[in-house]
């Protein structure tokens, strides 16, 4: 019984301590570390809402031009700015890095950025892919467009993202839920555009037509090729993707809202923490990655579009053609963002 | 009467893990409009949601769990002896792994449709529907009730069943005239876990976008980090959660039914009607867990030559896991042994009261434990950060919220009952005598828990470990509210993969999880069903 004990007892302490020496040495080098030797070696730390695996190859080439080291934390962009918010000014974090404009509206607005006075970045960026008060930048383009199923439809019937509303639309249109910032975000345009009244309207109309709901932008264009529906409305990179494994899909992309104000176009986009501590590693970085190089790498790995206009994209999505954008600041994402998520709410969109 | 630490601790236990509870509950007591408001035309939906998922998932559980259980339990037919123990084996499938290899595999641009379109011309029912959530739930949780229904049948005397005999009821009358009411209070303990486990799930329902009030509370909280209005949905969850152990409690009643002489005489099922019988077995343990087992092995597969989860953060995805689940296997089952030790020394009503009520955490949704340990961690960093402000003129930062510390304490909340109930079991059976002689040659309490107790409950406090440890390898919400940012476990690994399709990416860690359900699987097994 004795020997049972000390066993036990021998365990029970051999696990604390592997278990204890894992969960320390895990977060030490994420905050104190980062946060000690910044300074010396020239560090930037970086909060990323960019997928992981996006973003390794692009950091290491930064890394070799510059010497500058990019350590990062991956988390969604909610979880970022709650971070933020609660470190406040003993952040590690030097650069935020968010996939929606909406969300790089909102944590301008709780303060969390800073301004950053840049020629490079002003002379890279167009004015509407970036904050009018400089606390944060696109970096890329993302599209968010209509799919079709070429087999059923033909180009001539698509038009707009409102058409979508008409009758003759039922039962053949696949949407992503309201739980995503990316339809927030496209809602969010439709207000710009046309009021909350009218856009209610056409989010109601979309529901009457009742379509299927994927949280999915692949699954989405997998079930438009499957002919589960007719038509859908993702982001383009994910047909681009999809496209460059298996050429024959019988999807193609359209180009919505041609005719008016242009298609809905969102960033990834970053800015600079209000407390970073490598402020001038972090503008660089900013500025690195809307060059040539940077642009490059950050927009092809994911088949994105580059925001610099002197940047050519990825010959699969050049070969989509140019396109109409709507001119508004991206900004207006953020800014309607709760409107658009009520609104959805009451039209009983998922 | 116990004085000193030993009268102390079983209260400070009892705080400790009913504190974020009990704050949960004062929301349901203070509602507020307002929030309520805020949520719009969600509120009421999500409640008719949770409301229909119990139902349906009570209702799906109740009849695979019962048909099964009295197959196996009444006849002899092909296989019958495999089946008896296979059957348990879906409780190793976390629902939302088969929620998302069902999503994969059953929606329409699925293999499944897909050739069920091509072949036979038939479309599918829509997968992404609340009756989707009713099939994947009933699938993984039936055997909880198959389990505890096959424990009740397996005691009914012989003597009951021949009165069957000579009443010449058929094998569908014994049931539900004999075999069924005289195991209620089994079946209902089994329907109350299966119903709490549909209450806890959110994946699943987001998967399938059947908003109830656990994906409700991850919308408002993971998406808009609203704090407030994700503790009212809680408070409104911990109700539901309530009224089924109330329900169950009833269906229990006082009702004790003894049968003397168990084991009843199984009947010969042959030829088509024994056919039948194990097809239907077949059919089941196919569905619930050999599909989803072979699709995420075809995929890990796949997955070898262009991983999209490379293997090194597969590594530390399961070194996390790994540590999280043996960290806090250890704190609940040290909490348990001193709680259940000390009191079978002795003890007032009302510490034992109190011991039963830390631990109802169980009953209490993963969601409502996380943002009730959420509310009450960050009051208790503010308070610390203030106090050492004025006293020492330094501020430590956030020492519990968003760090393991706070996670390891949420997962206590929630699984100490298990280890609880493992421990106290297997101390009830130490003779008073051994404790008292221990007491009377003047050992202080905790000695006697120490020297003679724990050590001679060493099966039960083994179980309980590993009992939790399962559990918080497979844990979803509590690790999303409360994790550390950006530190990814398995189980998040794959929920994050499958909410983007990435199959594949989610398929080995997901694996990892259903290898660690066997466990406690085979656990019971060997204990004989």
């Amino acid at each position: 019984m004795k020997e049972m004990r000390r066993a036990l007892a021998v365990l029970a302490g051999f696990l604390l301590l592997v278990t204890a020496g894992c969960l320390t040495v895990e977060q030490k080098p994420a905050e104190e570390e980062g946060v000690a030797e910044a300074r010396e070696k020239g560090v930037v730390y970086v909060y990323s809402a960019r997928h992981y695996g996006q973003m390794e190859p692009v950091f290491e080439e930064f890394m070799k031009e510059t010497g500058i080291e990019v350590r990062f934390t991956f988390g969604k962009d909610a979880e970022i700015r709650e971070r933020l918010k609660a470190e406040g000014r003993f952040t590690p974090a030097d650069v935020y890095i968010a996939v929606d404009a909406g969300n790089l509206w909102l944590a301008a607005q709780e303060g969390l950025l800073q301004p950053v006075e840049s020629e490079v970045l002003e002379r890279n960026i167009p004015a509407n892919f970036r904050d009018p008060e400089n606390r944060w930048f696109g970096l890329t383009m993302r599209v968010r467009t209509l799919v079709y199923n070429t087999e059923r439809v033909s180009p001539e019937e698509l038009s707009t993202y409102e058409d979508l509303a008409d009758p003759r639309w039922k039962d053949r249109l696949c949407l992503r839920p309201s739980t995503k910032v990316y339809t927030q975000s496209l809602v969010s345009s439709l207000i710009a555009a046309h009021g909350e009244d009218k856009a209610e309207e056409i989010v109601r109309g979309w529901v009457e037509n009742n379509p299927r709901f994927i949280d999915s932008d692949t699954r989405i264009i997998e079930t438009v090729a499957a002919g589960g529906c007719d038509v859908g409305v993702v982001m383009h990179y994910y047909l681009a993707r999809l496209l460059d494994r298996n050429p024959d899909l019988p999807v193609r992309i359209f180009w919505a809202n041609q005719e008016d104000r242009g298609v809905h176009v969102n960033i990834v986009g970053a800015g600079v923490t209000r407390y970073a501590k490598n402020r001038d590693e972090a503008v660089k970085l900013i500025e690195w990655l809307s060059s040539e190089k940077g642009q490059r790498l950050f927009a092809d790995g994911n088949f994105e579009y580059p925001i610099n206009p002197e940047v050519e994209p990825h010959p699969l999505v050049k070969g989509w053609g140019e396109f109409r954008i709507d001119p508004i600041n991206v900004a207006e994402y953020g800014r309607l963002q709760a409107k658009a998520i009520h609104l959805m709410e009451r039209a009983g969109y998922r | 009467m116990l004085r000193g630490a030993a009268g102390i601790l079983p209260l400070f236990i009892f705080l400790l893990v009913a504190l974020p509870v009990l704050k949960v509950l004062a929301e349901v007591a203070v509602p507020s409009l307002e929030t309520w408001r805020s949520l719009g035309p969600l509120l009421p939906l999500m409640l008719r949601n949770t409301l229909l998922l119990l139902l349906g998932v009570g209702a799906g559980s109740f009849l695979l769990g019962v048909s099964l259980a009295w197959l196996t339990a009444a006849y002899r037919f092909p296989g019958s002896r495999y089946f008896e123990v296979l059957l348990i084996l879906p409780l190793a499938v976390p629902t939302y792994v088969l929620g998302y290899v069902y999503m994969a595999t059953f929606d329409y641009a699925g293999p499944f449709s897909t050739a069920a379109r091509q072949l036979l011309g038939i479309t599918l029912p829509e997968i992404r529907s609340g009756y989707g959530a009713v099939a994947v739930m009933s699938l993984v949780l039936y055997p909880y009730v198959y389990v505890m229904a096959r424990a009740g049948f397996r005691q009914l005397s012989r003597a009951s069943m021949d009165v069957c005999r000579v009443m010449g009821y058929t094998g569908l009358e014994t049931l539900i005239k004999v075999a069924l009411p005289l195991s209620r209070p089994a079946v209902a303990a089994g329907m109350a876990l299966v119903m709490m486990e549909a209450l806890t799930d959110f994946a699943t329902v987001r998967f399938f976008n059947f908003p109830t009030l656990s994906e409700g509370i991850i919308r408002v909280w993971y998406g808009r980090m609203n704090l407030q209005a994700a503790m009212e949905l809680a408070g409104l969850l911990l109700l539901f959660a309530l009224a089924v152990v109330s329900v169950e409690h009833r269906l229990r009643g006082r009702a004790q039914y003894f049968q003397t002489g168990g084991g009843m005489e199984k009947k010969h099922l042959r030829g088509t009607r024994g056919a039948a019988a194990a097809f239907f077995c077949t059919s089941v343990l196919f569905l619930a867990f050999l599909l989803p087992v072979l699709q995420l092995t075809l995929w890990a597969l796949e997955e070898t030559s262009a991983p999209s989860t490379s293997l090194e953060m597969y590594l530390q995805l399961l070194s996390r896991s790994l540590s999280l689940a043996v960290a806090a296997a250890l704190v609940c089952v040290l909490l348990a042994t001193v709680l259940a030790g000390v009191l079978q020394l002795g003890g007032s009503r009302i510490m034992r009261r109190l011991a039963g009520l830390s631990t109802m955490g169980y009953a209490v949704p993963g969601a409502a434990v996380g943002v009730g340990a959420l509310s009450v961690l960050s009051s208790f960093d503010r308070w610390l950060n203030s106090l050492l402000e004025g006293t020492l003129g330094f501020t430590p930062g956030l020492l519990a919220t968003g760090t393991v510390l706070g996670l390891i304490y949420a997962y206590t909340v929630k699984f100490m009952t298990i280890a609880y109930s493992a421990v106290d079991s297997s101390m009830s059976r130490i003779t008073p005598s051994i404790t008292g002689a221990a007491r009377s040659l003047g050992a202080r309490p905790l000695e006697v828990v120490t020297r003679i107790q724990a050590p001679m409950a060493v099966p039960g406090i083994a179980a309980g470990a590993v009992l939790v440890f399962v559990d918080v390898m497979k844990e979803l919400p509590i690790t999303l509210i409360l994790r550390p940012f950006g530190y990814d476990t398995l189980a998040v690994w794959v929920w994050q993969m499958a909410a983007e399709s990435m199959w594949g990416g989610a398929a080995l860690p997901a694996l990892t999880i259903v290898l660690a359900g066997v466990i406690p699987v085979a656990y019971i097994i060997r204990r004989g069903v």
